[in-house]
Formats: C-alpha cells, sequence, structure tokens
C-alpha cells in the first residue's frame, strides 16, 4: 500500500523578499501575501468556525494583524505557518463567543467513545465518492467533519487538507509533535469511521444513503 | 505484530515517517490481517477525499472584497505608524 503523498509546496523562493518588502512598509508586497494565502487562511478559519460571517472576520484579521506584527516575524519559521497560527487563534476566539458554553481549547484531551479500535470494517466501493452528486458529497464531508471536536478537526485540516507538515502543525498550533500525532490519528480514524456509514461497499447498487443531519460537535 | 500496535504506527504509515523495519513489519501484519488492511485502505482514502474535495472555497467576488479591504486598513496602518496596533 502506498503512503499519501504530500502536497506540492507553493513556491517559497520570493517571500521573505515579500516579507522584508511588507515589512518595510511596501503594502503592494504585503497584498501579494494576501494573495497567495487568503483561500488556505479562509478554509482554515471556516472548518474551524464552522461559520461564513466569522471566517470571513478571521481572514481580515488574520491579516491585518500579521501585517501590524510583521516586525515580530523572524523568519525562523514560513511566514505561512506563522499566518496559521494567528488565524487559528483569531478562530478560536471567534468560536469560543458563538459557544461560551463549550470550553474550546486545543490542548484539551478529549475523550470520546470512538477512541476505540475501529468497529466498522466493510471495505468501500471502489470510487466511493462517485456514488453520490457532488452536492451530497460535500455535505457528507462538511457535516462529518464538523462532527469531530474542534481540537481534532484543527489538527485534520492544517497536516491532511492543508498539507502542512507535523512539525508545522505542531508550531502553529503551540502543541507538541506527540499531541499532534495522537489527534491527527484520532481524528483521521474517526472520519473513516463515520464516512464508512456512506461509502461502503453494498450489495444492492441503490443503496445510498442521505447524509445525517444535526451538529454533533464537541 | 496486534492489530493495536499496527493501528498505533498507522498516521506513521501512512505519512512513510518510519523506519523501514517497522515498515516491513507493518506490511507483514497487512498481507494477513484483513480487518487492519481495510481500516488502512479506507483511512487513506479518507485523507484523499477531504484533500481533493473543494470544502470552503473562496468565491472570487468574496475574495475580491476581502483583499480590498484588508489593503485599505493596511495603508491606514501606515500612515497611523507602526506603533498603531
Amino acid at each position: 500500500m502506498t503512503t499519501i503523498q504530500p502536497k506540492i509546496d507553493t513556491p517559497v523562493t520570493d517571500e521573505l523578499a515579500l516579507v522584508q518588502a511588507a515589512k518595510g512598509g511596501d503594502v503592494g508586497a504585503f497584498e501579494d501575501l494576501v494573495r497567495r494565502y487568503d483561500r488556505n487562511v479562509f478554509r482554515i478559519a471556516q472548518h474551524i468556525t464552522q461559520n461564513r460571517e466569522d471566517a470571513e472576520d478571521v481572514v481580515q484579521d488574520a491579516f491585518l494583524k500579521a501585517y501590524s506584527n510583521l516586525h515580530q516575524f523572524q523568519g525562523q519559521s514560513k511566514f505561512y505557518t506563522w499566518l496559521v497560527r494567528i488565524a487559528v487563534n483569531e478562530a478560536l476566539m471567534r468560536l469560543r463567543r458563538r459557544r461560551p458554553e463549550r470550553m474550546v481549547s486545543l490542548d484539551e484531551e478529549v475523550k470520546t467513545e470512538e477512541d476505540s479500535l475501529p468497529r466498522e470494517v466493510a471495505d468501500w466501493s471502489p470510487n466511493p465518492e462517485q456514488q453520490y452528486n457532488q452536492a451530497e458529497l460535500r455535505e457528507i464531508l462538511t457535516r462529518t467533519i464538523q462532527g469531530l471536536p474542534a481540537s481534532f478537526r484543527t489538527v485534520f485540516v492544517l497536516r491532511d487538507v492543508e498539507g502542512l507538515s507535523t512539525e508545522e502543525t505542531a508550531e502553529a498550533l503551540d502543541l507538541s509533535i506527540p499531541a499532534v500525532k495522537s489527534r491527527l490519528l484520532r481524528a483521521r480514524l474517526q472520519l473513516r469511521e463515520r464516512l464508512s456509514r456512506f461509502f461502503q461497499r453494498r450489495e444492492a447498487t441503490n443503496g445510498k444513503q442521505k447524509p445525517e443531519t444535526g451538529d454533533t460537535d464537541q | 505484530m496486534k492489530c493495536a500496535e499496527f493501528l498505533n504506527e498507522l498516521t506513521n504509515y501512512l505519512d512513510g515517517a518510519i523506519d523501514e523495519r517497522t515498515k516491513a513489519e507493518l506490511e507483514d501484519h497487512l498481507a494477513w490481517c484483513h480487518n487492519c488492511y481495510v481500516v488502512c485502505d479506507t483511512t487513506k482514502k479518507t485523507i484523499e477525499i477531504y484533500r481533493d474535495s473543494q470544502l470552503y472555497e473562496l468565491p472570487e467576488d468574496l475574495r475580491t472584497r476581502l483583499r480590498t479591504a484588508i489593503v485599505s486598513k493596511c495603508h491606514a496602518r501606515k500612515k497611523a505608524g507602526p506603533e498603531h496596533v
């Protein structure tokens, strides 16, 4: 079985030059950095906050905060990792504000019922995503990932959707590398378990299952 | 190797972050344990489906609006000086 291929990195050759120019007051250079990463920040923010308006605010506030604090960026890490760290904090702040009844922390050791060994081990159809049309598939994927605890969701999105390395994810989230690995494993297994309901191989060809409704986030 | 040990190494295995010896042990387990093979294969598919999904794409008109707002505020902050944070 082959391993997951990492995403190809965005070229970073001129990135430091853009950061230096922006530090010197070149707003045009900063705009180039915005163009480079706004889609990523928006995606991360919406995955964390699960709210479109909040995600829009996070994009604006994260870039403005980055701009105002560029002098603190020392260049030991990639600019993108530094930006993601700011964006994640902004997103978590909004999530907490919207859901004050829940403790939202990346440090929490979340115990869930699904932490045990996988229960669903039926194989999937060869091209599971083709069993559904695009809108159905999007709903399944959105609802499934929304059901994960915020701390698992965030690690999965940074590592597996955005393609950050384990080290970069740990740095962006201020977590240890073992903590990132542990959350990533549990996030992947839980998503797999939940998606199995929709994607497992069926004898009947028309056995589509409707996406479940209801927010089960914790 | 037991299934629980395999699962503990699953993330490292899928990420290719293991030494050759451990990899050989894991693949030996996969060769005879169908359940772990299915879990491994479907976990890999899970990752690929999310990676290839276009969830939460930023629409171009919203993208332009956000960028315009950001750049305009950057100019305002630049005028206000570096102390204005």
